[in-house]
């Protein structure tokens, strides 16, 4: 598989044209802005938080493939996670995705979000996989807009 | 027997597009092990050998600080600085000398005038009227003179081709108008804008304009005196020149009556603790130590551009202009973002179903270098309700296989975003 298949790998593509909680979240408890000035892609995440549990989540927003299906995939590992859970896959992940493409990463580790390693390939690309993530973390602290700058 | 001449005239009319690529060393790299196609011009050109070798031969032999130097190679450096100067001068047709000075590009070029022309004519309840296709350089200038004086700023609007509505114009001026601040080509759109009409209708208003002339500089012949513009501004790096270096055009009646833009070296007749007084033009808007070396490098570029002929350059990229944005149009699901009657250089253009991003990272795989965003012209994408666009921009060195390759790409994505 060459780099480009690597990082639009049919998941991505497929997320990408049909996301998965997508559009707003009436009974959200908190929610954030996502925005990257440097391409203007934008997010918006919105949580449901229940007793230290995030209920539900649902995004909306414009963005390029990686960011759009980052966003989607995000909210389907996210759901039913506890804050603390949900914050500690941000870091993992923001990890994974800032590593060197010759750096040993264990991607069986990171499931569905494994799909997401091939942006290391592309340095310009991994604030588009990183953007909602940044937006989750925001909303889940309470929430203002974040920017990836 | 007569032997058939080719007169000069003759000769120059004749665009040889692969001598000229020649030129380019950067056209000879492999790009991710694929053949370069540049299509990113209006973000910065390449540079030509002739201008590669006489800033190598600048920092190899010639380097020294100059004026005031009394020793052979600051006499050196300081002529050819100032030969610079009249090369910058006879290829804008300014008047004088006296009229151009270096800054460090576009954007300290705008910064000056807002600043020192801000200063002097600028006051409380003003006007500056600027257009909707203006990039971020000729926006954010003015808005920051506008909060430090109390003053507007006005929008000449455009319509869906992108071209601005000089009906509208009319009425955006007032008793209170003191400056029109406009792009003569749009970085984003590719409009060529009608400035000879704007001029007249500001100077019948006795309103002054500034042009950012950033994108047109490459593309065509420009007269500054023919245009009657009162500012003009560009970038070295843009005309095949390097990075660092800019020129502000301003006439000299309007020089001579804004006070100095940065205080330091150079700029100086005469210091003291108590006072200080300005030299003449143009020293008087340089100070401290230039970008000699950049200013030198410019000199050699538009001597490039002049050998090639601006007239040839102009119809030349015309028609590989007209053969791209016919190529792309044809494709299924493109859309051209600015569309109108008379363009140069970039190409704009959305992809349904595909973001701009995604487009730029798969034709980068291929080799072929475009920009995506928003082109620092961001109500340029409000204005049309888009994010983003692709932007295909092209200089002097490109060929119709250029659009052929950017093309190609651009099946290869449809076929893997379309599934």
């Amino acid at each position: 598989m060459n780099e480009l298949q690597e990082l639009y790998q049919q998941i991505i593509l497929d997320h990408n044209r049909n996301p998965k909680n997508f559009g707003p979240l009436d009974d959200a408890t908190q929610q954030a802005n996502g925005y990257n000035p440097l391409c203007g892609d934008k997010v918006k995440v919105y949580l449901m938080v229940k007793d230290g549990i995030v209920e539900d989540i649902r995004f909306e927003g414009s963005g390029c493939a990686i960011s759009k299906a980052s966003a989607s995939v995000m909210t389907t590992v996210i759901k039913g996670k506890t804050v603390e859970e949900a914050k500690e896959m941000f870091e993992s992940f923001q990890q994974m995705i800032t590593s060197s493409p010759q750096e040993d990463v264990d991607l069986d580790a990171f499931g569905k979000l494994a799909v997401f390693a091939g942006v290391r390939e592309f340095p310009s690309r991994v604030k588009c996989a990183g953007l909602p993530w940044h937006a989750l973390t925001s909303a889940l602290d309470g929430g203002e807009e974040v920017s990836t700058e | 027997m007569s032997v058939p001449t080719t007169s000069a005239a003759q000769k120059s009319a004749v665009f040889d597009a692969a001598k000229v690529r020649a030129d380019f060393p950067i056209l000879q790299e492999l790009v991710r092990g694929k053949p370069l196609v540049y299509l990113d011009s209006a973000a910065s050109t390449q540079k030509p050998r002739q201008v590669i070798e006489t800033i190598d031969r600048y920092y190899r032999a010639e380097n020294a600080n100059i004026h005031r130097g009394v020793y052979y190679l600051s006499e050196l450096a300081t002529s050819k600085y100032e030969a610079a100067r009249e090369t910058v001068r006879r290829f804008l047709n300014a008047a004088s000398t006296k009229e151009i000075i270096f800054t460090s590009g576009t954007t300290d070029s705008i910064n000056l005038v807002a600043h020192s022309f801000g200063r002097a004519f600028v006051n409380e309840g003003d006007e500056i009227i600027i257009s909707a296709m203006e990039h971020h350089s000729n926006i954010v200038p003015w808005q920051m003179l506008a909060e430090d004086r109390g003053a507007k700023i006005k929008v000449i609007p455009m319509n869906d081709a992108g071209e601005l509505q000089l009906d509208a114009l009319e009425g955006l001026f007032s008793s209170r108008t003191r400056l029109v601040a406009i792009v003569s080509v749009s970085n984003s759109l590719g409009t060529v804008n009608p400035v000879e009409d704007i001029i007249e209708m500001a100077h019948s208003q006795q309103v002054p304009v500034l042009l950012d002339a950033a994108q047109a500089v490459a593309h065509a012949p420009l007269d500054v005196q023919a245009l009657d513009c009162d500012f003009l501004a560009f970038s070295a790096h843009k005309i095949f020149g390097p990075t660092g270096v800019g020129v502000l055009y301003g006439k000299q009646e309007l020089l001579e009556q804004i006070p100095p833009y940065k205080g330091g070296g150079d700029m100086i007749r005469e210091v003291t603790f108590e006072k200080t007084t300005y030299s003449e033009l143009p020293s008087r808007f340089e100070a401290g130590t230039p970008n000699i070396a950049g200013v030198i490098g410019l000199g050699a570029a538009l001597d490039y551009v002049e050998s090639i002929g601006r007239e040839q350059i102009s119809t030349y990229e015309a028609d590989l202009l007209a053969y791209g944005e016919a190529k792309l149009a044809a494709i299924d699901g493109v859309r051209i973002i600015g569309t109108a009657s008379q363009k140069a250089g970039a190409i704009s253009f959305v992809l349904e179903d595909v973001h701009p991003h995604d487009v730029g990272t798969f034709l980068d795989r291929q080799g072929v270098a475009i920009r995506v965003g928003h082109h620092c012209t961001q109500p340029v994408m409000d204005r049309f309700n888009i994010p983003a666009t692709s932007r295909a921009s092209i200089a002097l060195y490109n060929e119709k296989s250029d659009y052929d390759a950017l093309v190609e790409g651009l099946d290869e994505i449809i076929k893997v975003f379309r599934g």
